[in-house]
């Protein structure tokens, strides 16, 4: 029988390990150790049986698939609250990948400047560690990262590796400290004056909440990058994942199918993707 | 291809004769049936039900190609889930379909073929026979098919039908359409008087359609470009009760919600997809609560922009067939005609 376009592959997750308070990193393995294929940026609906279905963009990077992929998750409604209360070994429909993810091979022999804010580092993760993995094809590395506690910074282990390397330019900040934290203070914006760039040799990357866009945008846009060199990874609601079911248009756009991962040029136009 | 006549008398008998055949094969045979004082595509059970003078009907064959609610996958639980595609689709005939409706299932055909083909709408589509009808009245004051180019037809239909009188002539569109002829009717060919007869009743009908529409809907996608700040979004905006019934009843109207309901025994989960409708509170809602499009002015704009710029950019078609739906049963007489009408003279305002 022809098989749906909206019929899940079920998947097991062999690692379930807590991220933040509100974060869980989950290692999924499709059956018969398939790979998933996908590139960085994309993302899979995930499904729960008889709770529903969720686009979650993959964190982890293609260079490190190893037979599994990673979903970075936050607690947040009825897919993810479930997903958030399964263990190792539980089943989990997949669909996908989906979309258009970030060019790699066009971002080669450039630096790369990354602003990641909040959860927007989940996608952003796959190219990082891709860019890392191959970091003789790239120039500078420059990553900064805001949050809006400390509690609330991804992958802590991660960005302390990323901070000891000589090779990575890592500035991270939080909207409010707490007592035990030693870092910067303040939004993501304040960190674009600590570094200077070559606007010309720049790539940009970012992903973050939707207020955040547009003060990030002013910063790259401020230090020169051309228009088409900044790119940024958009969150909407989906239901089908293939340019159908019209729930993600960004106007005359489908994020699914001409996103998650635009360019500014691309959108700096279409009024409803900022 | 080629054209025949069928006496109005024969109407009843082929429909009988298919029918039979069709719920032998389990299919069905659908077409307008009275409804109180209204019209609805339903499914035939005996061919006296059939409507062929109907003005229009309250949902359109839409109905049939992508049901409002469909199953689309089964899942059957246990230690590891498996999974069952519910691609279904019964051998159907639609009959009396005008030609707006017709227009309509072209675009749903490309809509559902582009990127990605949706097995579900595909199927059925392939096991559909259209059986279209030229209307040579207006079905109301709310239409506007002469201004959409969609009030005749010379493709998208398996037949045909055009009232002359005490018979149809019938164009056959396709191999399908003709072996249909062929098996249930005694349909002869048209001669030189029978389409003299056609031309006159076609002839005369142009005149009976009122043009709604002040400019060429050929210049609509250009015009939407200059109305994106428009006041009328917000007039409409204060209006409009966000309940859906627009897209519901619209032609051309696909988009949908995907949902997984559990059986009480808890044996299977099934995936189902609704109809949606970017007019309701929660379209573009995500995950946080954040939504991309809360104001209903901001609903009314995408719905006017899908119809008259978004979905030609996509698929080279309007997204309007000018039926008239949405404006006949707006609770307050939301109009996109006069929508447009309304941004078009504002254009003419500002050229002056």
């Amino acid at each position: 029988m022809t098989r749906s376009l909206y019929a899940p592959e079920f998947a097991r997750l062999t690692s379930v390990q807590p991220v933040t308070e509100l974060e869980k990193l989950f290692t999924i393995e499709l059956p018969s150790g398939k790979s998933l294929g996908h590139e960085p940026g994309q993302f899979v609906m995930l499904s729960i049986p008889g709770v529903g279905e969720a686009p979650i963009s993959i964190t982890s990077s293609p260079s490190r698939s190893n037979g599994t992929f990673d979903l970075c998750v936050r607690k947040m409604g009825d897919v993810t609250g479930v997903l958030h209360g399964l263990q190792e070994g539980a089943m989990v429909g997949i669909r996908g990948p989906f979309g258009h993810g970030f060019p790699i091979d066009e971002m080669r022999g450039k630096d790369m400047l990354f602003a990641p804010g909040g959860l927007g580092l989940a996608p952003l993760r796959s190219l990082i560690n891709q860019v890392l993995d191959e970091r003789e094809d790239f120039g500078r590395v420059i990553i900064l990262y805001g949050a809006k506690r400390p509690a609330e910074l991804l992958f802590r282990d991660e960005l302390d590796q990323w901070a000891a390397r000589d090779d990575v330019e890592f500035h991270v900040t939080v909207d409010r400290g707490e007592d035990d934290w030693e870092g910067n203070v303040g939004v993501i914006t304040t960190l674009f004056p600590k570094v200077s760039i070559d606007p010309h040799e720049t790539i940009a990357v970012t992903c973050g909440p939707p207020i955040m866009y547009r003060f990030v945008l002013m910063e790259m846009l401020g230090k020169g990058i051309p228009e088409n060199h900044i790119y940024l990874s958009l969150e909407r609601r989906m239901k089908c994942g293939v340019g159908k079911c019209g729930h993600c248009q960004i106007n005359g756009l489908y994020c699914c199918q001409s996103g998650p991962v635009f360019t500014y040029d691309q959108i700096k136009n279409v009024p409803e993707a900022l | 291809m080629s054209l025949r006549i069928l006496d109005k008398g024969a109407i009843a008998p082929l429909v009988s004769g298919l029918m039979a055949d069709y719920a032998h094969q389990g299919g069905v045979v659908i077409g307008p049936q009275a409804r109180r004082s209204m019209f609805a595509f339903a499914p035939l059970t005996t061919p006296a039900e059939l409507r062929l003078d109907y003005n229009t009907s309250i949902l359109s064959p839409k109905t049939v190609l992508q049901p409002p609610r469909e199953r689309l996958a089964t899942i059957h639980l246990g230690e590891t889930p498996s999974v069952e595609s519910n691609v279904e689709a019964t051998p159907t005939v639609i009959f009396g379909v005008h030609t707006c409706d017709l227009r309509a299932i072209q675009l749903l055909d490309k809509a559902f073929s582009v990127d990605y083909p949706d097995p579900h709408y595909i199927a059925r589509r392939e096991k559909t026979l259209i059986v279209s009808l030229e209307c040579l009245q207006p079905c109301d004051e709310n239409s506007f098919c002469k201004d959409m180019g969609t009030l005749e037809a010379d493709e998208g239909y398996d037949l045909h039908l055009t009232d002359i009188g005490d018979a149809y002539t019938v164009h056959v569109g396709t191999e399908k359409g003709a072996a249909l002829l062929d098996k249930y009717a005694d349909a002869r060919p048209a001669n030189d008087a029978d389409v003299k007869k056609l031309e006159a009743a076609v002839g005369a009908k142009w005149s009976r359609f009122k043009n709604h529409l002040e400019f060429d809907a050929s210049e609509l996608p250009s015009l939407m470009a200059t109305a994106y700040e428009h006041p009328l979004w917000e007039e409409l905006g204060e209006r409009c009760f966000a309940c859906g019934s627009c897209t519901n009843v619209c032609p051309t109207c696909y988009c949908f919600d995907v949902s997984d309901t559990i059986s009480l025994d808890l044996a299977e989960s099934v995936r189902e997809r609704n109809w949606d409708s970017c007019q309701l509170d929660k379209f573009a809602t995500v995950a946080d609560g954040h939504n991309f499009r809360q104001a209903r002015a901001n609903r009314q704009k995408h719905r006017f922009f899908r119809k008259g710029k978004y979905i030609y950019e996509q698929l080279g078609m309007l997204g309007c067939v000018g039926c008239g739906r949405c404006v006949r049963t707006c609770l307050t007489h939301i109009s996109i005609v006069d929508g447009w009408n309304t941004i078009h003279s504002s254009k003419q305002e500002v050229a002056k």
